[in-house]
Parts: C-alpha cells; structure tokens; sequence
C-alpha cells in the first residue's frame, strides 16, 4: 500500500501512509486508538476507498470496490466482534457465500469435508461441524472465523485485536495458528495494543500515529519503550495539565460492590476535587462498576453513598442527587444521534413545557464553552464528528451541573485536539471541586489526569493508589493479574 | 439553501406538499370537472377524518419506536360501544365519554403489555388485534348495532342550517365544515404542540431514537411508553366516535385493514419506523395524499384495485426519495 491518503470532512485519517507487507510474514500495525490502523485496514477490505495512493497485491495492481471482491481476492478480515451468523452452523459459518451446492442445493457432504480440512489444518480436530455456531466458546469461534479466511484461500489474513476476550490458554492457540498460517505462506497484519504479544509472534512492524507512519522496522531490533515512545510521540507531562488539587470530603462511597454480573467486589471512595481514575482491561468490569453505581444495571450486594444517602438508586435519581454518567458508547448509549445538540444537552433537566429559544441559548453556551464545531444547538448530533460528539455528551453534565461525574472511556475514538481539551476540562472542574471517576483503557491518560488510580481484575477491584506511588508497569502487572 | 435541504423536516414536508400538488393536478385534468370543486374539497375532508385522527396517535406510538397493530378492531369496538349504550337510550355523552374511554383501555392494556412482559409492540398488538376484533364481535352478538338517531350522527355529517336548529347543542359556528373536521384540527396542533414543545414530547422522541440513552438520561421509560400507548388509544377511541358518526351504527367488522393506512399515512409522512423520527403535518399529509388518491379514483370510476396499487407505489415511492435523499448526506 502505497502513499494512502483518506480524509473524512476536515479530519484527515490517512495522510500519506505506507505498508509493505511480505507472504508468510506476521507484520503488526501499531497505533494508538484514532491512529488511522482502522481505516487503513478498511481501505485494504474494500470498506472505503482511499482519496489518493495505490496498492499492489501480488505484484499486480488492486483497487476493491466493495470487501466481497476483496474477500474473493484473498483478503480475510477478522474483527474483535466477529462476523458470524450465531444461528449457523459451524460449516455453514465457514462457506457462508460460498455454499457448495449440487442442482441448487447444498451438498452437506462436500462442505462438512471442506470445513473439517480447513479446520485440521489449523491442527483444529473433533469439532462437530453441524452444530450451532453459539455452542461454542468465544475462542473457538474465532478459530472458525480464521478456518473460513484458509477456505476461502486467503492470501492476507488481518487480525484486528485478536487477544481482548481471550484467556491466556486460549490465546496460546491462537499463537500456534498463526504460526501454522505463517509456514503455509500467508501473510498476517496482527493489530494489537498488547506490545508483549507483539513482541513474541510478529517479525516486522509499521508505526501509526494521526495517520501518518512514523516508524517501520524489524520487531525484533526495538524493544518495548521505543514503540510506546514512537506511538505516543511527545512527551506525557505536556497534554496532560495537572494542577495542584486539594481534595475535600468524600461524596461517593462505594462498599463491597457485587452487580448482577460484574463487578464482584468493588470498593472505593471519590473525593470532593480530585480525579480517581479506574484501569483494567476490557471486559474487567469497569463500565459495569460505573452503571451500578448509576443504577443502569442490577445491584447484588454491597453498599453505595452518595454525599449523605444511602442506597441503589435510578438513573433519573442519581441526576437529582448530582451524579453524571458519560457512556463508554456514544453511538449506542450516550447520544440520541438523530436528535439535535440542544435536545441531547438538556434531556436530563427538561421543564415541563419546553421553549426552544431557552433550550438553544443554553446550549449555545456549552457549545462555546466546550468548543463544538457545528453549524449551531439545532445540527442533528449524528452530523457532527466523533470528538464533537463526546464533548456533546460531556456538555450534558456539566449543563445539568453535576458534582459527581462517571466518565467511562472519555477520549475514546476521538481526534488528539479534542482529547486535550477533555483533559483540560476535567483538570479544571477538579479545581473547581467536582469529583471525577474516570476509566480508561489508556495508561498515559490515567497515569497524567488521575491523583489516585485502582486496577480492575475479572471483577475484582484493587486498593487505590496515588498516582506517584504506582507506574505503568505495576498497573498493567495488576490488570494482567500477575 | 444547502441548510435547508439539510433542514429535513422542511424538505420532506414540501416535497409531501409538492407530491400532493401533483396528483390532485393529475384528477383536476382527468377526473369529472367538479374535481376541484369546494363541495369535493368538503366530501374528502370528511373522509379523512377518521385515517387522519388515529393518525395522530399512531405518529407518537412510532416516533416513540413502537407501533400499534390494533387500531382499526378498536375502532371497531367502540363503535359498538356507542351503539350499545345509544340503544340502550343512555344520553349521547356518555355514550361518548364510554368510546372514548373504550380506546384509552385498549391503548393501556397494549402499554401494559408492551412495558411489563417487555415483549415487542409488533407482537402484542397483532395480539390484540384479533383479541379486540373478537371482543367486538361477541360483544355486538356478531350482528350490526342499529341505534337511535342521536346529534353523534352529525359530527361527521355536512352541517346544514336547518338540521342544526333541531339536534346539535352548537349553533351556527363554524358551518362550512362538519365538527369532526375542527376536532382533527384541533387535536393535531394540540399532539403536535406536545411533542415539540413539551418534555413529554421530547421524551417520546428520545425513547424512540436511542432508548438506551434516554435511560442514562434519566427518562422514565416505561412510563413513557405506557403514556403514549394511553394517548394513542384515547386517539383512536375518537376515530371511533367518527366511525360511528359515518356509519350512524355499531359495527364490530367497521374499519378492517385501517391500521394498515393509518401506519401508511405515517410512513408516507416521512416517519421512520426505527423510531425517533416523523412529524405530525408529515402524517396529515399522507393520510390527504391517500384520500385524494381515493376520492380521485373513485370519481374517475376506477376499480379498488387502481386505487390499491397507486396507494402502495406511492408508499414504497415516498420511502426510496427519503433513503436517497439519507445516502447523499
């Protein structure tokens, strides 16, 4: 791939970007969250066309027009969320738009042998092909995903954070797969936040940052802290602003916390003007300690205080007592997209009758406050891009003027520029006494924002630190549960 | 004027407006002459009373997301509600306040059901669709409710001097149309009114764009849902009033099929059935579109099956401009 240039509106995702990728090579594409490794990856699939540039694919030119002719070209996606049909069966998953048919109906013989072969070459014997494909267990139905991608022949094989939901055992699998699909002769773009496995299965990497490559080298000639360096590329003291803060009495308790599914055990105190900050990996139970706490998913046991008051409450009671919640989801749980800004900044304090002029100037005024491009408090939020969006949903709480703010992922999946004014805002409104609970999945931004930050294990809370007694290298010990 | 296409409800309504300019210019030219006369304007403005009052309702429920199946076996039953208690020799306001009520229990027994069992609104309302429809069947006997001639025949009826004098308690107001043409009126700024300007409205739309952020905000969903299910049905209870009104008896096989334009009208008005989207005017104007369809047809004497087709190209017409008009955003 050759000079890729793809700019969306003003934002410009893709600038230039190069990557060579040989046959039977493990290649890691590394970035940040927003570095432009997804869209480079959606402009191999076909998903989108690039603005400029070109791509070879076997020494002969290549421009998909949609990812079905990438896929029949050889081109095998795998996400994190996997794209199969749960209600199939594990054949039927692996030659679904490639049904094996005799006179118009599918030979079942043929296709069984066909996803048995695939499967036994990834050393995968003993599965029962017929059977559903929700039977399985997460891991294995990633297998399937990668037997599907072998059927079909593929040439380029991308793994898009094959490891999150992956135990350890399984993920020693998926190891030996790759290597099986590296002997064979396939090529293999592994992308993956997780530098150690990146350390272990890939022979050459290529370094993304804001869409413009800044590094590509053999894996094994950099070691750990040159890639971070590369990735983050500036140093962390200059975008995190921390102001001296004077922490006051403590507004939210948590004690002995147990949801319905996760957390299992969670307790911890936010203070008045500080900002404690939640790590851990996905699907550790943060984002489910936060909506507990809100009172958007079911509480088991344990106790929670909110200033004086006790108890679980609604959502719409958390508001009143001054608690805000920023969902880790804009798209699904955060905003109403189809509705307009001022709509989706009021909707937690709306008066009975509702005056659209009150309505707009109040929003007017977080607008500029917060700095949201938008044509004005009437746009549709789905308009707007993905870091105006977020600053969107923020500006919800601090129109309703809360005292208490879970914010679950704040910078997810938005521009640097946008990044940097969350981190200002949330250091002000820290001085100003707000309490702030924030999880991230980002280290850096934890370690430069928070004064205390506690790890979450499988749902399992752990003590809560200062920030200048702990490091990145303990918190990701702790997160691993090593 | 980039703003303005982008400003979609706008675009959307003058495109209604203009699709409606188009096919009543086609009946003026094709249709007998007195097409585009006052008289006929009167004849189809009656008509479109009762598609354009559940109409009413049937816009809130789908903004909010759901959608409501029932509409027309409820219409139905209260009809026979009225004639019941009309032939019973009960005054004609309670007969009406019962109708009206009638529909407001049906509409509460679908929130209920929709709310608590958390089953889909698709699925409950067939339910009660056919429950409903039974209902009014094995309430009226299976027979039609002949009832005494009462001033609840002319609510729908072209006033004339002289039958106002004799039964309706309103006198000379209004006279160029029926009452039931003014309540349409009236009610639709009144709904239209609620979901702009009030937060009962506004909760209405958020619950059907993205109901999962509605709960992080602290909206009342269920009550919400359960709310708009009332209001719908007290809605189609007084589409039922005019039912009785046109056919000036009870008849529990009145309406079959109504739900279907009602839903239309709605869709045809640039409502999404995904929710969150769709506008009062938007649906008025699709149930006048599909009336001066009808009216126009009939007048030209073309068969039902004319009408049926134009009806439903138009339908499927009104839904690809708005996905093309989507995709070059």
């Amino acid at each position: 791939m050759q000079n890729i240039s793809k700019r969306f509106g003003a934002t410009v995702a893709l600038d230039n970007v190069n990557l060579q990728v040989e046959r039977g090579e493990v290649h890691a594409l590394v970035g940040e969250n927003g570095s432009g490794k997804s869209t480079l990856m959606r402009v191999l699939s076909g998903a989108i066309h690039p603005d400029s540039g070109s791509i070879t694919f076997d020494g002969k030119p290549y421009a998909p027009h949609n990812p079905m002719e990438a896929r029949r070209l050889g081109i095998a996606m795998i996400y994190q969320e996997l794209a199969l049909c749960p209600h199939l069966s594990t054949a039927e998953n692996v030659l679904l738009g490639m049904e094996m048919q005799q006179f118009g109906v599918i030979d079942r013989k043929a296709s069984r042998r066909t996803t048995e072969d695939a499967l036994r070459m990834l050393g995968i014997v003993g599965l029962n092909v017929d059977a559903p494909i929700s039977s399985l267990p997460i891991a294995t139905r990633q297998l399937v995903e990668i037997a599907r991608a072998v059927a079909l022949d593929s040439k380029i094989v991308v793994l898009d954070e094959p490891t999150s939901s992956l135990t350890q055992a399984d993920v020693e699998k998926l190891f030996e797969v790759v290597n099986i699909l590296k002997e064979k002769g396939t090529a293999i773009i592994y992308i993956s936040h997780f530098l150690d496995e990146i350390k272990r299965i890939c022979d050459q990497m290529t370094v993304l940052r804001d869409g413009v490559n800044v590094g590509e080298s053999k894996v094994g000639a950099v070691d750990t802290d040159m890639i971070v360096s590369m990735m983050v590329g500036r140093k962390i003291d200059t975008i995190y602003p921390r102001s001296e803060r004077h922490p006051g009495e403590v507004v939210l308790k948590v004690e002995g916390l147990h949801g319905a599914r996760k957390p299992e055990d969670a307790s911890l105190e936010l203070r008045k003007g500080e900002v404690v900050g939640i790590a851990g990996l996905n699907g550790s139970g943060r984002t489910e300690l936060a909506r507990c706490i809100f009172g958007l998913d079911v509480v088991k046991s344990g106790r929670i205080r909110v200033g004086t008051i006790e108890g679980t409450a609604k959502p719409a009671k958390r508001w009143s007592e001054g608690v805000g919640m920023l969902s880790e989801d804009r798209k699904l749980e955060g905003l109403a997209i189809s509705m307009t800004i001022a709509d989706n900044m009021t909707m937690t304090k709306l008066p009975p009758i509702v005056s659209s002029q009150k309505q707009s100037e109040d929003s007017h005024t977080w607008i500029a406050k917060m700095g949201v491009k938008c044509r004005g408090p009437q746009q549709i939020v789905g308009e707007l891009s993905g870091g105006n969006q977020q600053k969107v949903a923020i500006a919800r709480l601090l129109y309703h003027d809360v005292d208490v703010m879970l914010l679950d992922e704040p910078t997810r999946g938005i521009d640097v520029g946008s990044k940097e004014t969350i981190y200002q805002l949330i250091d002000q409104l820290a001085l100003q006494g707000k309490a702030v609970l924030m999880i991230s999945s980002y280290l850096p931004e934890l370690l430069g924002v928070c004064d205390r930050i506690a790890v979450m294990h499988k749902g399992l809370l752990g003590e809560t630190k200062a920030v200048h007694e702990t490091g990145a290298e303990e918190i990701i010990r702790e997160a691993a549960g090593a | 004027m980039k703003s303005f296409i982008k400003n979609s409800s706008v675009f959307n309504l003058a495109g209604l407006v203009i699709a409606w300019l188009g096919i009543f210019a086609f009946f003026w030219w094709k249709a007998p002459p007195n097409f585009h006369s006052l008289d006929n304007f009167k004849t189809m403005a009656r008509q479109d009373t009762i598609v354009a009052i559940a109409t009413l309702g049937m816009t809130c429920i789908i903004i909010s997301g759901g959608i409501d199946l029932s509409v027309g076996s409820v219409v139905a039953f209260v009809t026979v509600v009225i004639g019941l208690l009309l032939q019973a020799h009960q005054n004609p306001w309670i007969a009406l306040i019962c109708g009206i009520g009638a529909g407001g229990l049906w509409g509460f027994a679908n929130g209920v059901l929709i709310t608590r069992l958390k089953v889909v609104p698709f699925i409950v309302t067939l339910g009660t669709y056919l429950l409903v429809r039974g209902a009014a069947k094995g309430l009226a006997h299976n027979r039609t409710i002949d009832s005494p001639v009462s001033w609840l025949n002319d609510l729908t009826s072209q006033p004339t001097a002289e039958k106002f004098s004799i039964t309706a308690p309103w006198k000379s107001i209004w006279q160029l149309l029926p009452v039931g043409v003014w309540l349409t009126v009236i009610f639709a700024v009144i709904v239209a009114l609620m979901l702009r300007r009030t937060r009962f409205g506004r909760h209405i739309v958020a619950v059907g764009s993205n109901e999962q952020a509605a709960r992080l905000c602290g909206v009342p969903i269920e009550r919400v849902k359960l709310a708009v299910y009332v209001l719908a049905g007290l809605l189609v209870g007084l589409a039922g009033l005019m039912q009785y009104s046109r056919l000036t008896l009870g008849d529990p096989t009145a309406a079959d099929g109504l739900e279907l334009k009602v839903i239309a009208a709605v869709v045809i008005g640039g409502a999404s059935l995904n929710g969150g989207q769709g506008s009062i005017l938007g649906s008025l104007l699709g149930a006048w579109i599909m009336t001066t369809i009808s009216t126009g047809c009939a007048q030209m004497g073309l068969d039902n099956w004319v009408e049926q087709m134009v009806t439903g190209g138009i339908i499927v017409l009104s839904v690809a401009i708005d996905r093309l008009r989507v995709r070059k955003d």
